[in-house]
């Protein structure tokens, strides 16, 4: 178990280099000049290059990159062009948010999902099950941006009952456990939940319905074991797929929704994304770009570590 | 004689669901004396297994319609309740499975299902359900069972996993053990073994076996008594000896011919039975074998036969029975 554990360990390291590479080369190799929005349209030659140099966007590509990997390392992701913020202070506030959404909005798909799917999946063709369905369909199928759209138009616009935008009152950026700033969270982790709960009921019900139509289950039957027995054994033998679905939903929902963070004004990692993106503020949207991608490749380390503990048959050493 | 332990009378089973029903056992009546061996013979779909499902009830309620009576240890199966069930399935009645890479739960160690096998019907702690497994292990001779305990079923060859099976099937002391199949889906040297194994268990614990399987040179090998099925019937049913000797229904008459072993020379052809098995769905109004038997006469496509006992113990469903012994 130690030495697997090591082992994936290590493996992370280079995916972690590869996933850095192509940060670095996508913002790099998109057209535009990252100075734009920061000089005056009028700004003379001299006073361009003299910007280049500061922001280091003079040197050799494979220079830039080295020292933006090295500066990483030490938790230094350099400064916002527009703000000029640090960006570890700006990515690390943002993503602080997007965790109290993304959090929210997992626990609540992810419960409903697996209800749905479990439910739907052993009652397989009863009327709850063809209910479950028909949510998880509409979950999976609905523009989400669309449902942020509808939800504030009738809880903000209409019973006027949530507020319809923004983290907390007074456009605060700084979450508080409190019900002001509760109220704010509800409506986009709704519209968040959804995308996660249709993807996961269906592929739990299809799951269970696979191993129900497994012979040990009428042998587990034979030997006389009660519905709920049988049921517990199905739950076990459906969550190491159950959770590969889930944490690869959670590394969606962790990186933030650009779209649902849009339409809420939600100050998260989506919506710095896409400020950065809007203001070609390429050492932002690296820093952003590289921490999501960090945050993905420990989920799947973790999921994968769960999972060889659930299940037996994923080789251990 | 004692009063026979299972008891199945005028047995119906049909699917429902589909077009229209599927007819798979259509009146089977066998009785089973304790310490007895009985095989049901017959090729896929003449519901052999159906047969032995429905003597747990596990073909699944919703979709199945059963009718005729079943009695195993005295308990009519068909009224029990769904914990009374529960408590039979195992205890009273146990099953070996086909296959037993998939009847075993593949997340569970073979331990633990045996384990709990014993603390559904004696609600004794873990520790003592792996004692019993332990004991078991030993008895269907797995090698090192200690260490086996905590195998997972991938981690075992075919052979030992139906050891295992089996060690599970008797787990709480069954007084009938229901065999599907158990030797199929294994190596025809493990087949052997597993068949002996079988036969050991049954002298040692007095076990009742109902031996499903499509293979004449198994029932002969395990079974005191054989029972022919066709088109959910059972055709002909005797002892194995006289079985064997004097097979008296043509199907029966046919299965023994087509049979590779025994003095097959090279060139020859090997007999078969012409055409298919009935559709189940839409069974013929006579004998369901008259389409394909070659003594078929014209009464046969209209007349189901009755059940003629033409030996002690040997009863066949033929019209020309009497003629055919002359044959």
């Amino acid at each position: 178990m130690l030495v697997y554990l090591t082992k994936r360990i290590l493996y992370t390291i280079p995916i972690v280099l590869g996933v850095s590479l192509v940060c670095f080369l996508l913002v790099h190799l998109a057209p535009g000049d990252p100075l734009v929005s920061v000089l005056p349209p009028d700004a003379s030659e001299d006073l361009k290059q003299q910007l280049l140099v500061i922001y280091g966007f003079d040197r050799p590509y494979w220079e830039q990159f080295l020292r933006w990997v090295g500066r990483a390392l030490q938790g230094d992701l350099g400064y916002s062009i527009a703000s000029g913020r640090s960006v570890t202070t700006e990515v690390l506030r943002a993503v602080g948010n997007t965790l109290i959404l993304a959090s929210v909005a997992t626990v609540i798909g992810f419960f409903f999902g697996l209800l749905f799917g479990f439910v739907g999946g052993y009652f397989r063709d009863s009327w709850i099950d063809k209910t479950a369905s028909a949510l998880a369909v509409v979950g999976v199928s609905v523009p989400h941006y669309w449902l942020g759209m509808v939800l504030v138009i009738i809880f903000s616009s209409q019973l006027n009952w949530l507020p319809p935008t923004g983290a907390g009152p007074g456009a605060s950026s700084d979450w508080q456990p409190d019900w002001a700033h509760i109220r704010h969270l509800i409506l986009p982790a709704v519209t968040m939940s959804v995308i996660p709960m249709g993807i996961i009921a269906r592929t739990i019900r299809a799951l269970v319905a696979d191993i129900l139509s497994q012979d040990f289950v009428q042998a587990l039957r034979a030997k006389g074991m009660g519905e709920l027995g049988v049921f517990l054994h199905i739950v076990k033998n459906a969550a190491p797929t159950a959770l590969a679905v889930m944490g690869l939903q959670l590394g969606y929902l962790l990186g933030g929704s650009i779209l649902i963070e849009t339409v809420f004004a939600w100050p998260g990692t989506g919506f710095l994304l896409n400020a950065a993106i809007f203001q070609r503020d390429l050492p932002l949207l690296q820093g952003t770009i590289l921490v999501l991608a960090l945050f993905f490749v420990l989920l799947n380390l973790i999921v994968d570590l769960v999972q060889s503990l659930l299940d037996p048959r994923i080789q251990r050493s | 004689m004692s009063a026979p332990i299972v008891k199945v009378s005028n047995l119906t089973v049909s699917f429902l669901g589909g077009p229209s029903p599927i007819c798979a056992v259509n009146g089977v009546d066998l009785e089973l004396e304790a310490g007895e061996t009985y095989a049901l013979l017959g090729e896929s779909g003449s519901g052999k297994s159906v047969t032995l499902r429905a003597l747990m009830r596990l073909n699944p309620e919703k979709k199945t319609r059963v009718e005729g009576s079943i009695l195993v240890g005295g308990q009519d199966v068909m009224a029990l309740s769904r914990t009374e069930l529960q408590a039979f399935r195992g205890k009273t009645l146990s099953m070996v499975f086909q296959e037993p890479a998939l009847a075993l739960d593949p997340v569970y160690t073979l331990g633990q299902q045996i384990a709990e096998a014993v603390a559904i019907h004696e609600g004794v702690s873990q520790a003592e359900g792996r004692k019993r497994a332990l004991e078991l292990f030993e008895r269907v001779r797995i090698p090192s069972p200690e260490r086996r305990l905590d195998a997972y079923p991938h981690e075992m060859s075919g052979g030992m996993r139906q050891r295992a099976m089996i060690a599970l099937a008797l787990a709480c002391k069954p007084q009938v053990l229901l065999a599907d199949e158990p030797t199929t889906a294994l190596d025809a040297t493990v087949q052997i073994q597993i068949l002996l194994l079988l036969r050991e268990l049954q002298r040692e614990l007095g076990l009742a076996i109902i031996f499903v399987t499509h293979d004449i040179g198994v029932a002969v090998e395990v079974a005191d008594r054989v029972a022919v099925m066709y088109a959910g019937r059972i055709v002909e049913t005797g002892s194995v000896r006289d079985l064997i000797r004097n097979p008296s229904h043509p199907y029966t008459i046919g299965l023994l011919r087509s049979r590779a072993d025994g003095a097959l020379q090279k060139g020859a052809r090997l007999e078969t039975i012409p055409g298919s098995p009935p559709d189940l769905a839409n069974l013929p109004p006579g004998c369901p074998f008259a389409p394909r038997c070659r003594f078929a006469i014209d009464a046969c496509q209209t007349t189901t036969p009755e059940p003629v006992t033409i030996r002690d113990g040997q009863i066949v469903r033929c019209l020309r029975v009497g003629e055919l012994e002359a044959v």
